[in-house]
């Protein structure tokens, strides 16, 4: 079943074409790699799927609704769970409190002022943690946690609002190598075991051909191919733009061991 | 109205909006390197007239010549150009990290301290300049009569920025202001001497204030207010000109001065609220004003400056809460009148300070204007009594009402921008409110305010009185409190740390900053109410600059990273304010250095250092 449909996506930034009818779907428990070199327009499609960006034309469709120029906030209500970059959390929470805040929003309860905010969704927010495995750090500080754990909790986090979907930018950018494909485990666990769709864009190759089921590349706003990781493998076009490209990949590897 | 008067209003526009590009240049040139909003630059132009008022009488005395009469503007901007350079040699230079609510304080502590500093070398009175020999006489324009230095002024203007305009684009020290204005790290990063760049940039920008001064003399005396009306002034130029920006405040300027000839013959009574207005309309439409560039994005994960853990009262706190309840309570019993309006006004206060740390702590909403809603309150249930022969109840109840009506209204606009440009924004709506209860003197009593703001016969002892604000303040802050714990309160939290993860979870940010700032309004205006019956009179005072910067000064004295530090801080500040205010002539030099040392060697306040004895403990 499709859950999540984007129609022919354009966006330009002054001359600069950013995404070119790009067209791909989504189906439930899914995991759905989008790669490309630097400045193919991975983020802007990403951010027109998430709501950051308006595309100038064409339509994203979650589960049969038009949710196309929608917020974030709008699109988080429709079953989208987020996570970034840069890991963004309530620096001033403790982990749990970090969760209980998602849930605190997922059941719009944002404007309560008389309940107890700390008691609210302690156990729900608990098992939430419990599934990242982030349980036992439950009342640290979030500030307190290894970069590879924060990410966990903003796994946690998106997955607060029960999400049909989950939004990840490049979701093992900073971290150690093993951590990372820690994390992308869990991720692809979790989305098989509860039928969550996921959308990823990612530089790290090894974490895109070991737990993407498709994959689809981008070029220039273009995309220029798209499926299994063996099709994407053995494409030559690919190979050509992307992978053949080693002097470029060498030098992503060495920068990631510089700054891992 | 003929061509004529026409030609000469505009031109008049144009002499004021040269003298207020002058001293907005340097502000925006500071602000654009430094990133600081120098409260102080308008207290650099007062000095300028000063200073100016006394080297030119004495230059001219040798010979009346036009050019020892600008020599002696040249020696007065450069001497306040020194100036500058000490300041930012003995303060600025500790601020550049620090959040910039302390920044704000910080350079209004030097406000304060000179305008003190200024009463005592010149002394109260106003000192008229000489006027500018070779400039004394009127020009005639199309049949109107128009002043030589008038015409002089609109000349200096474009001057001044052809000038800048030369320093920016061929000398390196422009350059390199220009390049820390776009990217300051990266200018950082290639190696630059920033202390020598931020050092000359502050003799720059308080040399064109002083400037700016100087070339008053022969149009305004030098005075003791001068710097708290350029200050806004500038603000607002800068602000519409997008802030770093010296083109922008050159067309913001010329902008303002033709709005302020013509807006005062079409409404004479209310100039100030167009230019604030206009300011609002240009900060809705474009956020960054006209000719400004956006902020950079901070994708750093910095712990925000404001309530952090938040922690349910333990014993202690119980104890110490139960026994400053039990206290308040008891003053009228065993204190004496005097005793209890300190403590009346300390409840008062306490409120106050409470609903803005609410903001600013809570919320991460830095407002520079918390006396408005105070103040409307208060004119809400003053004008009710007074005017509207309503008795003190309902009058009471309409005061948290208005607080919160028009904390709506304006919140509408404020919760559009962050940072800085919020707090400006809410600056220039606390000018506009006090603007209007000025000039409005048919309804307010303008300057002198309206008398006879009493409470209801049962309520008129100053014993019976006390009971009825400690019951209406403390509820107040317990019921607040509450919110701060509620869901409500960690959204507001939440939306201060991230933005934008609060925003992916389905927090929409801006309406629930706005009913922030609405409730914080709200409970200032009951305050303000309060305090309208507790001095029995209105004052414009009561929404103007220094009450907003008192309330600030106790959340920050009280420590704006605890929940209760602002009731502390409200507490010591009133009390001590209380006591040394009668004995000293230097009161505002003392809060001006104490507010300097509370951000530069005691930024957690009170409340601060209670957590960390309960920390240790």
């Amino acid at each position: 079943m499709t859950l999540l449909s984007v129609e022919r996506l354009n966006k330009k930034f002054g001359g600069v074409v950013a995404a070119n009818d790009v067209t791909f779907a989504l189906a439930a428990g899914e995991m759905l790699a989008i790669i490309g070199p630097n400045g193919a327009g991975k983020s802007t499609t990403f951010n027109m799927v998430g709501g950051q960006l308006r595309p100038d034309t064409g339509r994203v469709v979650l589960a049969g609704q038009d949710i196309t120029g929608q917020p974030p906030r709008q699109i988080c209500r429709m079953g989208v769970g987020r996570t970034f970059q840069v890991a963004q959390t309530f620096l001033s929470m403790s982990v749990a409190g970090n969760v209980q805040m998602a849930l605190i929003a997922h059941h719009g309860r944002t404007r309560d002022v008389v309940a107890d905010a700390a008691a609210l969704y302690r156990a729900e927010a608990l098992a939430l943690l419990a599934r990242v495995g982030m349980d036992g750090e439950a009342d640290r500080p979030i500030g307190e946690l290894a970069y590879g754990d924060v990410k966990r909790v903003e796994l946690a986090i998106a997955l607060a609002a029960a999400p049909r979907l989950l939004l990840m930018d490049e979701p093992t950018a900073g971290m150690a190598p093993r951590e990372r494909a820690a994390l992308m485990k869990l991720t692809a666990d979790i989305a098989r075991g509860s039928g969550i769709g996921v959308l990823f864009t990612e530089h790290d190759m090894d974490a895109v051909f070991a737990h993407a089921d498709r994959i689809l590349v981008l070029v220039r706003g273009e995309v220029i191919a798209e499926g299994t990781p063996e099709q994407v493998r053995a494409n030559p076009e690919v190979q050509r733009v992307y992978l053949g490209t080693s002097g470029h990949k060498a030098a992503l590897r060495a920068r990631r061991a510089a700054h891992g | 109205m003929d061509i004529g008067f026409i030609v000469v209003q505009s031109l008049s526009g144009l002499a004021s909006a040269s003298a207020l590009f002058i001293i907005a240049s340097g502000l925006t040139l500071v602000f654009g390197v430094t990133r600081i909003v120098n409260f102080a630059h308008g207290s650099f132009y007062m000095l300028g007239a000063y200073i100016a008022v006394t080297v030119v009488p004495w230059l001219l005395e040798i010979d009346r010549s036009p050019t020892l009469f600008f020599v002696g503007v040249l020696i007065s901007a450069i001497a306040v150009g020194v100036l500058g350079v000490l300041m930012e040699l003995l303060l600025l230079r500790r601020l550049y990290k620090v959040p910039e609510l302390f920044q704000l304080l910080a350079t209004f502590g030097v406000v304060l301290m000179v305008q003190d500093a200024v009463l005592k070398i010149w002394g109260p009175v106003d000192i008229p300049g000489p006027r500018a020999p070779g400039l004394r006489h009127g020009v005639e324009i199309l049949g109107q009569r128009f002043p030589a230095y008038e015409l002089f002024l609109i000349v200096i203007g474009p001057a001044v920025l052809g000038l800048l305009w030369l320093l920016m684009h061929r000398t390196r020290f422009g350059i390199l202001i220009r390049a820390a204005t776009r990217d300051r790290e990266m200018v950082g990063a290639l190696g630059v001497n920033q202390a020598m760049l931020f050092t000359g940039t502050l003799f720059l920008g308080a040399a064109l204030a002083g400037l700016g001064g100087a070339l008053q003399i022969p149009r305004v005396s030098a005075s003791s207010q001068m710097d708290l009306s350029i200050i806004t002034e500038a603000f607002v130029v800068t602000v519409i000109g997008g802030m770093g920006s010296v083109p922008g405040a050159f067309l913001a300027a010329v902008l303002i001065g033709q709005l302020q000839a013509f807006g005062v013959l079409v409404f004479p009574k209310i100039t100030l609220v167009l230019v604030f207005l206009l300011m609002a309309v240009v900060l809705v439409v474009k956020p960054w004003g006209l000719l400004g560039r956006p902020e950079a994005a901070a994708g750093r994960a910095a712990l925000p400056e404001g309530i952090l853990s938040i922690r349910a009262f333990g014993v202690p706190e119980r104890i110490i809460a139960g026994l400053a309840i039990a206290a308040m309570l008891a003053v009228p019993v065993f204190g004496d009148t005097y005793m209890v309006k300190v403590a009346t006004e300390v409840l008062i206060f306490a409120l106050a300070a409470f609903s803005l740390n609410f903001l600013v702590g809570n919320g991460g909403i830095v407002s520079f204007g918390h006396a408005a809603y105070f103040g409307l309150g208060a004119y809400a249930a003053g004008l009710l009594v007074t005017k509207g022969g309503l008795p003190m109840e309902p009058a009471l109840v309409a005061a948290p009402i208005a607080g919160a009506a028009f904390a709506a209204l304006f919140g509408f606009f404020v919760v559009r921008l962050s940072g800085i440009y919020l707090a400006m924004l809410t600056l220039a709506f606390a000018q506009i409110a006090y603007a209007v209860c000025f000039q409005w003197v048919e309804v307010t009593g303008g300057d002198n305010g309206v008398v006879g703001v009493w409470p209801s016969a049962w309520a008129s002892s100053r014993h019976v009185y006390h009971y009825v604000v400690a019951i209406c303040a403390i509820l107040a802050i317990i019921a607040l409190r509450r919110v701060v714990y509620a869901p409500f309160g960690a959204t507001l939290r939440a939306a201060r740390d991230s933005e934008q993860r609060a925003d992916a979870i389905g927090i929409d940010v801006r309406t629930h900053r706005w009913l922030a700032f609405t409730l914080a309004g709200g409970a200032a205006g009951l305050a303000g109410g309060l305090y309208a019956f507790s001095k029995g009179s209105i004052d414009p005072t009561l929404l103007a600059i220094p009450l907003s910067v008192d309330f600030l000064a106790m959340i920050l004295l009280g420590g704006i990273q605890t929940v209760m530090g602002a009731v502390a801080g409200a507490a010591a500040f009133h009390t001590i304010k209380d006591i040394f205010m009668p004995l000293t002539d230097f009161w505002r030099f003392l809060l001006g250095a104490s507010i300097i040392a509370l951000v530069l060697i005691f930024p957690r306040g009170l409340g601060g250092a209670f957590a960390a004895l309960r920390g240790r403990a």
